[in-house]
């Protein structure tokens, strides 16, 4: 047990900051079985939107809404945010706090950017479409798995911006440095579940 | 900064970021291919899926190894077993409810 013990910690002396302690090494695998869990709630909606789809009740259908410049401009945006968060855990472990906040930063606007397209195609189609939430089962569909990923996304514009501030507090430790490496890995989840969304919803409602 | 002196080393080496560039020029590369797939070529509508999803697959898989640093920890196994299992209830949820409403679509 003691010899065990001993492996784990020499291990532990090699490895990047945010898993230089027991705690921050398991609260990480903690945040993967939390990210399989949201891939499980996203597989639901995406279950029913492929379900509902074709259930457009005269209200406007996939054809009618969809278009390829704003649709490409959220991807793309999002793409590039993963890009830059990406380049942010790279500074972590290279213990560049600077840098690190930097690319955060970086990736905070890249997020309110997306957020902003998506408002902006969601109050085309509700108002000037007269495609709103309730018109259609397939409208409902859309909405709920849009809006849950665009939940997703501003709740994590809100915590890199916590991680910013105490990053710029604390500096990077053992303990920033695993918050930053956690907020790095929902924020390429989202990323993740965004390919699908293109791909399930975009690419599909174009083609079918 | 006197907390973690003692603690990790510094694991990445300066220099280019080689690994991350490339993963964002795969993701737009796969992007536009898949739109170019679906838009561009007129192939058969289950073709055109078929590939559009395993273009989605092969980005997904690109974030999670050149971003994720899913095969990182002091023991792995954990993380890709919990991962493993999410992606098959994932599966069996889509795919499961995609087969038996196929018959009522």
């Amino acid at each position: 047990m003691a010899a065990s013990t001993l492996t784990e910690s020499e291990k532990r002396k090699n490895m990047p900051l945010e898993y230089s302690t027991e705690e921050g090494d398991l609260r990480i695998v903690g945040f993967w079985i939390f990210l399989a869990a949201e891939l499980v709630l996203f597989s639901t909606l995406f279950a029913t939107y492929l379900v509902l789809q074709s259930h457009t009740a005269g209200a406007p259908t996939a054809k009618d809404l969809f278009k390829i410049n704003p649709v490409m401009a959220e991807t793309i945006v999002l793409l590039v945010s993963s890009f830059t968060c990406g380049l942010g855990t790279l500074e972590l472990r290279r213990h560049n706090t600077k840098g690190l906040i930097a690319w955060l930063v970086v990736t905070v606007i890249l997020g309110l950017a997306f957020i902003g397209l998506e408002a902006n195609e969601f109050y085309s189609y509700a108002v000037h479409e007269g495609a709103p939430l309730s018109s259609s089962a397939f409208l409902s569909g859309f909405f709920i798995l849009l809006g849950t990923h665009g939940a997703h996304v501003t709740l994590g514009i809100f915590w890199v911006t916590a991680i910013i501030i105490q990053l710029a507090q604390r500096g990077i430790t053992a303990v920033t440095a695993r918050k930053a490496f956690m907020v790095g890995l929902y924020w390429h989840f989202l990323d993740v579940v965004w390919i699908f969304i293109f791909t399930a919803v975009y690419l599909t409602g174009l083609v079918i | 900064m006197q907390e973690h002196k003692n603690t990790a080393v510094e694991s990445e080496p300066a220099g280019f970021p080689w690994k991350q560039v490339i993963g964002l020029i795969l993701s737009l590369a796969l992007t536009f291919l898949a739109l170019w797939i679906a838009v561009g070529l007129s192939l058969p509508v289950h073709v055109t899926l078929t590939l559009i999803v395993g273009l989605a697959v092969i980005q997904a898989l690109i974030q999670l190894f050149m971003f994720m640093h899913v095969l990182e920890g002091t023991d792995t196994s954990h993380q890709i077993l919990g991962l493993i299992f999410g992606i098959f209830v994932a599966f069996a949820m889509v795919a499961g409810t995609l087969w038996i409403m196929y018959f009522t679509l």
